[in-house]
């Protein structure tokens, strides 16, 4: 397959895997702007799909529309064989799909423990809910040493595991993350990127949103590249990686 | 001396009541941005509904003498009872329409729920006032030369149990913290599993419980009900809230018993004249100086 500029290939992708998230058509945005201009996509269970875009593609404004923050104009969205389009966000989280969204978003004024636990607000399971915030201090052993602490007095890097963390209190199937690397040393990229590979082995489904396209596609089984609210291109991840457009636009190479 | 001592004590009794009322403001504040300026009317009806409840025990019962206990605390109950159920309709029907319309539409709406509501009860009642039976023992207890009566010792008493009681539900249970939540942000708390619209009314029904228990306790402490009292003790209060930082649940029960205390200082050095002058001076040189109150956040600012 050439991976050149014009090209956009559609992966056949096993006949085993079920689709997980599918986004067909949908268009999207704030008040008169349409951020998103019929997009379609799909998650499989299992996988890290990587969405890279540059700056003000509609990269977020999906992730929104997915978690319910925002109303689809028109189009279908549906989780494991669902519709999800016009479900309220809180109801969204109860189906499995769990968004950590741009620059953390950490509740400030609560505890990193209130964080976590407003991360499993739904669930009544007490057990359940001390084993996984177990689980996430075992991940971020530097969130442990500061539960008691406000989430607003955590380091950038603190506050991503925080909200990393938080998602997963709600044991999501689905993962949405927005721009985990935001603002992160890349010794702290490379953690993160580490932990949510982990976080993917351990069974969830994850679609990442990065501007840091070289990281997402390393770890990511497919990608798409969204502009100006279309999708440009969609691909595996190696053939992005390998594409002379994805390398000039977003790898920064020339 | 003792003078000043006793003058202390009727500014920790009226800010007990300040103090109270403002929590309700400052939590409506937290999670809607919106000054309920209704919230005193919640505190009026809660005094309505404890004065039928004692007066329905006297007119069928003789519990209000042998069991006054009893009757105060099913009065109280029956002051957050109907408080809570107004708060809940008045978020419904007059503020919950409003909350993507410009910030001055709901507020507008909220004095149109307090002006229904007084006028309400003034028709109901034809502007009297309803008496409070004599329920509560008499007398007072002495410390050196002052003395307080047990009414007034109750009302502080009362005041404090509530706002202890307010303070663990906001900061130990798990709906007090989704109120902290939703406060700081709306969007990530939905995310989180939590059901904003359902906080936004915990949190109406929270304030309005506290400003019923309150209506009935100072109720009982002024021997009456009547459809006015809810507005000085309103604008008193929504000061108090403002002194201590709107938004700031510590600071509005400092700035309740700084109000108070002002106002119970003041009448001994101005005169009583001066007394409700004080609030609105403290208001304004609030808002030049530090218009994010005492304990309040800075926030940048809003259109
Ligand atoms: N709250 C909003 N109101 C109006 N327009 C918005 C809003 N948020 C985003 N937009 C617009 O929608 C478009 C897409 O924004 P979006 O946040 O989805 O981009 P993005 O791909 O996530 O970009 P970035 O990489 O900078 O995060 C942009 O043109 C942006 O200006
Ligand atoms: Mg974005």
């Amino acid at each position: 397959m050439t991976a050149n500029g014009s090209d956009v290939s559609v992966i056949p992708h096993a006949a085993a895997s079920s689709a997980h998230l599918e986004v067909e058509d949908v268009v999207s945005g704030y008040g008169q702007i349409m951020a998103i201009k019929g997009i379609t996509l799909r998650v499989d269970t299992g996988e890290i799909v990587a969405l890279i875009g540059a700056n003000g593609a509609g990269k977020s404004t999906t992730l929104r529309t997915v978690s319910g923050l925002l109303r689809p104009r028109s189009g279908r969205i549906t989780f494991e064989g669902q519709k999800l389009d016009s479900v309220a966000p809180h109801k969204i989280v109860a189906r499995g799909i769990s968004h950590v969204p741009e620059g953390r978003a950490i509740f400030s004024q609560l505890s990193v423990r209130e964080n976590l636990e407003m991360g499993a607000f739904q669930r009544k399971d007490k057990g359940g809910i001390a084993e996984d915030m177990e689980r996430v201090a075992v991940i971020f052993p530097r969130l442990r040493e500061r539960m008691k602490q406000d989430g607003g007095t955590l380091s950038g890097g603190e506050q991503q595991m925080l909200a990393i963390g938080r998602a997963l209190m709600a044991r999501p199937r689905l993962l949405l993350l927005d721009e985990p690397s935001m603002g992160l040393s890349p010794v702290l990229v490379e953690t993160i990127f580490n932990t949510i590979i982990d976080i993917n082995r351990a069974g969830t489904t994850i679609l990442l949103v990065e501007q840091n396209a070289s990281m997402a596609l390393q770890i990511a089984s497919r990608g798409y590249v969204l502009e100006s609210g279309t999708i440009a291109m969609e691909a595996t991840a190696a053939e992005l990686r390998a594409s002379d457009r994805v390398r000039k636009t977003y790898l920064g190479e020339s | 001396m003792e003078q000043w001592i006793q003058l202390t004590i009727d500014g920790i009794t009226l800010g007990g009541v300040y103090a109270c009322i403002a929590l309700g403001y400052t939590l409506v504040y937290g999670v809607l941005r919106m000054i309920n300026f209704a919230h005193g009317e919640l505190f009026m009806m809660g005094a309505f509904a404890g004065v039928y409840t004692l007066q329905g025990f006297q007119d069928h019962t003789s519990l209000n003498e042998d069991l006054p206990s009893l009757t105060i605390t099913a009065a109280i109950f029956m002051g957050i009872v109907v408080a809570v159920v107004l708060a809940v309709l008045m978020e419904r029907i007059a503020y919950r329409p409003l909350r993507h319309a410009p910030r001055l539409a709901p507020l507008i709406s909220a004095i149109g729920v307090s002006i229904f509501l007084r006028n309400v009860m003034l028709r109901y009642t034809n502007a009297r006032r309803e008496v409070y039976p004599d329920v509560f023992p008499d007398g007072s207890i002495e410390i050196g030369d002052v003395s307080v009566s047990y009414i007034k010792l109750f009302l502080i008493g009362m005041s404090i149990l509530f706002m202890v009681g307010l303070y663990l539900f906001i900061q130990r249970t798990k709906t007090g913290t989704a109120i902290r939540a939703v406060a700081e942000d709306r969007d990530t708390a939905a995310l989180m599993g939590i059901d904003v619209d359902r906080t936004i009314v915990l949190t109406f029904v929270a304030g309005a419980a506290l400003a019923g228990a309150t209506g009935v306790c100072y109720g009982m402490y002024v021997g009456n009900a009547a459809a006015g009292m809810g507005f000085i003790p309103g604008i008193k209060a929504f000061t108090a809230a403002v002194l201590g930082g709107i938004g700031s649940v510590p600071g509005a029960m400092l700035g309740g018993y700084f109000l108070g205390l002002s106002e119970a200082y003041t009448t001994k050095l101005f005169g009583a004249q001066y007394k409700d002058v004080v609030a609105f001076v403290l208001l304004v040189a609030v808002l030049i100086f530090r218009p994010w109150g005492f304990l309040g956040k800075r926030e940048d600012r809003r259109a």
